[in-house]
């Protein structure tokens, strides 16, 4: 579990995100929505240490990551996956190197077990038999699922997926989110993911926070978005006219 | 001033909690290849028409009944030893390696590369920077050595086959009243420069904020402010050292 606590943070007097608290459960996909430019990648980025945010907290399993000690902050870090919204793979290794990266910086076992474990992870993603292929003879899921096996190489506690199927088309979309999905619940991961894509809420948001402006607006399940009284997020969700004709047949039964 | 400081803070970034030896290791081998290795044809190319044509221009210069010919290759040598080799090899060196680190890490950082490593909890600027750092500083001296003999090699050949001074002359010029002491300060200059060039790229490529096109722009920023200091650098060795 994850809880953040009135994160704040402002750029060049400009601000960004505007005190935000929620609770992202564990064994469950956690989603945050919000048009562009609204401060997701910016939230995701105070959660795992990358931006520190102006005010606020982020408790993994109740262990404050800004108030702890450096050994304390590293052994959170190293039950994070992070998958960045362009893969953000090492071009100067193979896929086979990307994967086993963090065993190879992190860990001490031995070459069999970190083989055996890249290779289980690369099955796991769908991608045997791609290892020894650089990242620029890839395709963009194929990356995106590179990404993933090398966020869950490492057994996170939590998985972090920055728009995990942006770029990608329907179906391979829809595989990535149920690949993510799958992971999750099997290993009892908390999963936090950014997106925009009304298919992948629909699909896979258990818990979802909508963002706007630096704001939260709304927090729910995603069997109740569709029935919102908020204006903002109504707009956001019906920019996609099935949906909207969806929800209008709903309202008339 | 800020961005001095911002460098200085940088430089000190590269010496914080580090990872394995071995890692450290492995990665000084790649960067030894890939920065000095992958240098060693542009180098050798020029060095040797440099020598080529300090001789030739050399000779055309010196033309006195009262100098003897064996001149020119003393000054072919000192020459080299003191400034060409040194100096205007790394200046290459700052256009190849330069824009080379300058880009490999502007596209790290805009590709998210960097922070993939920061959230690992790995110390990025010493992960990737300081192998960087010291490989130049290590193979940079090892490609001036190699400059420097190519360079009075090639103005043996040229002078050789052009005629403008016969063997004999131009091995006695070259033994002539030689200073062992220009060696220690050749090799102190690249050594020198390897640094400078090394840190200043790879602090443009680091901080590198935008896309494709700010990495452009970085990569030429790291080789202009390279080889600006690699001339201050030169100025102030020579005072301090000669
Ligand atoms: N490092 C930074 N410095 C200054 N401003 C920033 C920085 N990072 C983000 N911003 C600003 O914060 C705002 C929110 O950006 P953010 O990347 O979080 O948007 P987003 O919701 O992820 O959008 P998208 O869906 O397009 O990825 C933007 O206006 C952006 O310009
Ligand atoms: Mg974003």
């Amino acid at each position: 579990m994850i809880e953040i606590k009135d994160i704040a943070k402002a750029f060049n007097g400009k601000e960004v995100l505007k005190g935000i608290t929620s609770t992202f459960r564990e064994g469950e996909t956690n989603l945050i929505i919000g048009g562009s430019g609204t401060g997701k990648s910016v939230l995701l980025k105070t959660m795992i240490g990358l931006i520190k945010p102006d005010r606020g907290n982020v408790l993994y399993s109740g262990r404050d990551f800004y108030n702890s000690d450096k050994d304390m902050r590293q052994s959170i870090r190293r039950e994070m996956g992070v998958l960045f919204q362009g893969g953000a793979l090492f071009d100067s290794q193979t896929v086979e190197e990307n994967v086993r990266f963090p065993l190879d910086m992190l860990t001490d076992i031995s070459a069999a077990e970190k083989k055996e474990r890249v290779e289980f992870c690369l099955q796991r993603v769908g991608l045997e038999g791609t290892g020894k292929r650089m990242p620029s003879e890839i395709s963009g899921g194929m990356k995106k699922r590179v990404g993933i096996a090398r966020a869950i190489v490492m057994n996170p506690k939590y998985l972090f997926c920055d728009e995990p199927n942006s770029g990608l088309d329907p179906l391979t979309s829809v595989k990535i989110d149920e690949l993510i999905k799958e992971i999750t619940e099997e290993y009892k991961i908390t999963t936090v993911i950014i997106t925009h894509d009304m298919n992948s809420v629909m699909e896979i948001g258990q818990n979802i926070i909508f963002l706007y402006q630096g704001d939260k607006l709304w927090e729910g399940l995603n069997s109740d978005i569709t029935n919102t009284k908020v204006p903002e997020l109504n707009e956001f969700i019906f920019a996609n006219k099935l949906l909207r004709d969806a929800a209008k047949e709903n309202q008339n039964k | 001033m800020s961005v001095i400081g911002k460098y200085f803070i940088f430089l000190g970034s590269l010496f914080g909690k580090g990872e394995k030896l071995s890692v450290y290791w492995r990665r000084f081998m790649e960067e030894s290849v890939g920065i000095g290795v992958s240098s060693i044809f542009i180098v050798a190319i020029v060095s040797t028409f440099i020598g080529a044509v300090s001789c030739i221009q050399t000779a055309y210069n010196l033309v006195s009944p009262i100098i003897p010919v064996s001149t020119v290759a003393l000054i072919v040598r000192d020459m080299q030893i003191l400034e060409l080799a040194p100096t205007i090899t790394c200046i290459v060196l700052a256009g190849k390696v330069g824009s080379n680190i300058a880009s490999e890490l502007g596209t790290m950082r805009i590709t998210e590369q960097i922070d993939a490593l920061e959230v690992m909890g790995i110390n990025s600027s010493s992960y990737l920077v300081l192998p960087k750092v010291l490989a130049a500083m290590f193979t940079f001296p090892m490609l001036v050595i190699l400059a420097a003999f190519l360079g009075i090699f090639g103005g043996y050949l040229a002078g050789t086959l052009t005629g403008v001074i016969t063997e004999r002359d131009y091995l006695y010029g070259i033994r002539d009243s030689f200073v062992p002491y220009n060696l220690f300060f050749m090799c102190v200059k690249p050594f020198v420069f390897g640094f400078l060039i090394a840190t200043i790229s790879s602090y443009q490529g680091f901080f590198t904020q935008g896309g494709a096109l700010e990495v452009g722009r970085s990569s030429t920023q790291a080789v202009t402010n390279s080889c600006i200091s690699i001339l201050i650098a030169d100025y102030l060795l020579a005072q301090l050292l000669l």
